[in-house]
């Protein structure tokens, strides 16, 4: 497709004829459906009478491309999974692309084809948008923006108020823990470790309706940034209880260990984009980790730790020698260690 | 994993524990010198497995937190020259220096990047043939042999916009002026990857005229336990030598290849550590063959008296005389996020290691 420039220039994002072009084919060409077909400056939507539930987030991401996925694929995943553990079922996204000057069209056809896909695969439809192309070195590629609107059962207006927990209750993962921010550093840094990790990221929101669907959760969400310590001891803080987690339990594939004993990292604080936490009353968790065994998503689930009175407000991580220590969140960048 | 899971097995580490206490009698203090050995004694919770008569003390093996103040003072004054890329491992930038951190003059717009290995500061001097690229040399024996690589290649490929700034240390000097200075130590948990480069004939002088237990001993929680039985039986038989423990790695010889290298490239020279002051004969300066990689050959900077920060008692703690629970500042003022010592920086020093375990 458009044979006349390999690379997007600034008259692209000038609103003139280049970016017409742009927008007619490439972006409607991929992510077509009746309400963005209509190309109005706001996508006019139906969402029934219910609560909705609204987010936006962007991708800064360095490499675009990374095995497991793109900045496209990330982008919907991402989004989708801010909802779905929002309790809402995600229905419109938008997607607005800032693109330096110079970047690649077929690159940037990959990664749309990407988007289309995952929404596909999501069942959202992208319905609005945006391109600026900004000068050379104004911005790193390309940086994408998405908002998100879904529905909201009033059973799960609460859900992320964490009211319900108590102790006793347990802590599920929806399979191994550190995938994606491993996966994106070993490309982004050229290590080469031939580990083989790819990124998890996914769109969860069918995976988490199957769940909430049968069974109550008393609280779920995505530990993407900072991993599954922050978002545990996000809630441990929130709740006023402990956290007891297993270091045995915790799913971590092969080759995410071995990077992180090699570079000093603890998967724990490692981001993820294809993963949910959980938490749920005790029965109802080995039920929940039924459902989640069956899903092509939830392979390796697993009940990683659960709700204490002792320590309130804090996680702690048991090891295989009987040590314990307090897991904390994330402070600034993991740095790899010297020696 | 290979190699990681067969030595983390609690099993084996209950039983070494137990055979520990039936030859353990005497009061005897160990120091682990390297910051890897700290932190796997406390992320397996090993201390709680020993019989109370054995204490573990944390010694100055930790790279991040030995360079001095006076060291990161100057790579600051470096930083704000212009024209200068500052590469660097990644701990080493937020360690607080007498006014700011390396984080902050990045913040402000200086050019300091991290990199996992000292070659890819040559392609960023090809890169940038405008510029020039100072990196920041620390550490100990295992990691100066890369720094020596990297300078003998920009020779032969005439890269004349590449520096070193050697803060690199050696450690038998520091491990005797511990001694020396009355640090009560009766054996060495000595570090595994250093004596890998090294080979165990630097610990010699150690064993035959301080009478101290000399173990190398490898990283996983098994490994550590056993190193400190070998000890253990070594000091209650009054027969201090050097032995290996980590097999698996270390040879008697070393690496010859990266003993030439250290060898071809850098001498001892005096150094300056931090809380220790200057240690004869303890920092590996780059020999006068290769002065024109050599930064502070080429650059001069004004670096005003450093001071230690108000009281932070690294100094105490890497020598192995204090624990972070003694200094007043621990998890109140100085924390990971919110560091005052160098010790806190690092994940491999001794404050961040007890402050990372606690419990």
């Amino acid at each position: 497709m458009m044979a006349t420039t390999p690379n997007i220039l600034l008259g692209h994002g000038s609103g003139g004829r280049l970016m017409h072009q742009l927008i007619g084919e490439l972006f409607i060409k991929h992510f077509s459906n009746s309400i963005l077909d209509e190309q109005t400056d706001a996508a006019i939507l139906d969402i029934g009478l219910s609560e909705i539930a609204f987010t936006t987030d962007s991708f800064v991401i360095d490499p675009l491309f990374f095995p497991g996925g793109n900045i496209g694929k990330l982008a919907v995943c991402g989004t989708v999974n801010d909802l779905a553990v929002s309790g809402a079922q995600p229905l419109y996204i938008s997607v607005s692309f800032i693109i330096e000057e110079g970047f690649a069209i077929n690159d940037l056809e990959e990664i749309v084809k990407s988007l289309a896909d995952e929404a596909k695969k999501a069942g959202v439809l992208i319905v609005t948008g945006d391109t600026k192309v900004v000068n050379k070195g104004k911005c790193d590629k390309l940086f994408i923006n998405t908002a998100g609107i879904g529905r909201i059962k009033k059973e799960n207006l609460n859900i992320n108020k964490a009211l319900k927990i108590t102790e006793g209750d347990v802590i599920i993962i929806n399979g191994t823990i550190g995938d994606h921010g491993m996966a994106v550093m070993n490309a982004r840094e050229s290590f080469n470790f031939r580990s083989g990790v790819e990124s998890d990221c996914a769109s969860l929101n069918h995976i988490i309706r199957e769940v909430t669907d049968k069974y109550q959760v008393k609280f779920m969400r995505d530990p993407t940034r900072g991993g599954v310590a922050t978002v545990l001891n996000e809630l441990a803080e929130k709740i006023n209880l402990g956290i007891e987690i297993t270091e045995s339990y915790l799913p971590v594939n092969n080759g995410v260990r071995a990077m992180c004993e090699v570079l000093g990292f603890d998967p724990l604080h490692i981001a993820n984009e294809g993963k949910v936490l959980f938490v749920a009353g005790e029965k109802e968790g080995q039920k929940i980790l039924e459902v989640l065994k069956n899903n092509e998503y939830g392979k390796q689930s697993a009940v990683i730790g659960r709700v204490v009175f002792d320590h309130p407000g804090k996680v702690v991580l048991k090891n295989e020698t009987g040590g314990r220590r307090i897991v904390d969140s994330l402070t600034g960048d993991q740095l790899p260690r010297i020696c | 994993m290979k190699y990681v899971d067969e030595y983390r097995k609690k099993e084996l580490i209950l039983s070494v524990a137990e055979k520990l206490r039936t030859v353990s009698k005497k009061e005897i203090v160990l120091m682990e010198v390297c910051g890897g050995h700290t932190m796997a004694i406390h992320r397996f919770g090993l201390n709680s497995l020993l019989p109370p008569n054995i204490h573990l003390i944390s010694g100055p093996g930790c790279p991040v937190c030995v360079s001095s103040q006076h060291f990161i003072d100057k790579a600051m004054a470096y930083s704000k020259i212009p024209d200068v890329i500052i590469t660097t491992y990644g701990d080493l930038i937020r360690v607080p220096g007498s006014t700011t951190s390396l984080e902050k003059e990045r913040a402000a717009g200086n050019d300091i990047r991290i990199i996992y290995s000292v070659l890819e500061s040559l392609e960023i001097a090809k890169d940038n043939p405008g510029k020039n690229i100072i990196f920041l040399g620390i550490g100990f024996e295992t990691t100066a042999p890369a720094t020596a690589a990297a300078i003998i290649r920009a020779k032969q490929e005439k890269i004349s916009n590449f520096f070193v700034l050697s803060a690199h240390k050696v450690m038998p000097p520091v491990m005797k002026a511990l001694v020396e200075e009355g640090v009560k130590i009766d054996g060495f948990i000595a570090p595994g990857h250093v004596t890998a480069i090294t080979g165990t004939t630097i610990y010699n002088e150690l064993a035959s005229d301080y009478g101290l237990g000399v173990v190398v001993t490898g990283f996983e929680p098994a490994d550590i336990m056993q190193a400190i039985i070998m000890l253990v039986i070594q000091i209650e038989s009054g027969k201090q030598q050097v032995e290996i423990q980590y097999q698996r790695v270390v040879h008697k010889e070393g690496n010859k290849i990266a003993q030439k290298l250290l060898n071809e490239v850098f001498v001892a020279g005096d150094d300056r550590w931090r809380g220790l002051g200057i240690i004869a004969e303890s920092g590996l300066k780059i020999r006068e063959e290769f002065y024109s990689f050599d930064a502070e050959n080429n650059f001069a900077v004004e670096i005003p008296e450093s001071t230690e920060p108000k009281g932070c008692i690294c100094g105490q703690i890497l020598r192995g005389l204090k624990t972070p629970a003694d200094c007043s500042l621990f998890i109140k003022r100085c924390t990971p996020t919110d560091p005052v010592g160098a010790c806190m920086v690092s994940g491999e020093g001794t404050c961040a290691t007890y402050f990372k375990y606690r419990s």
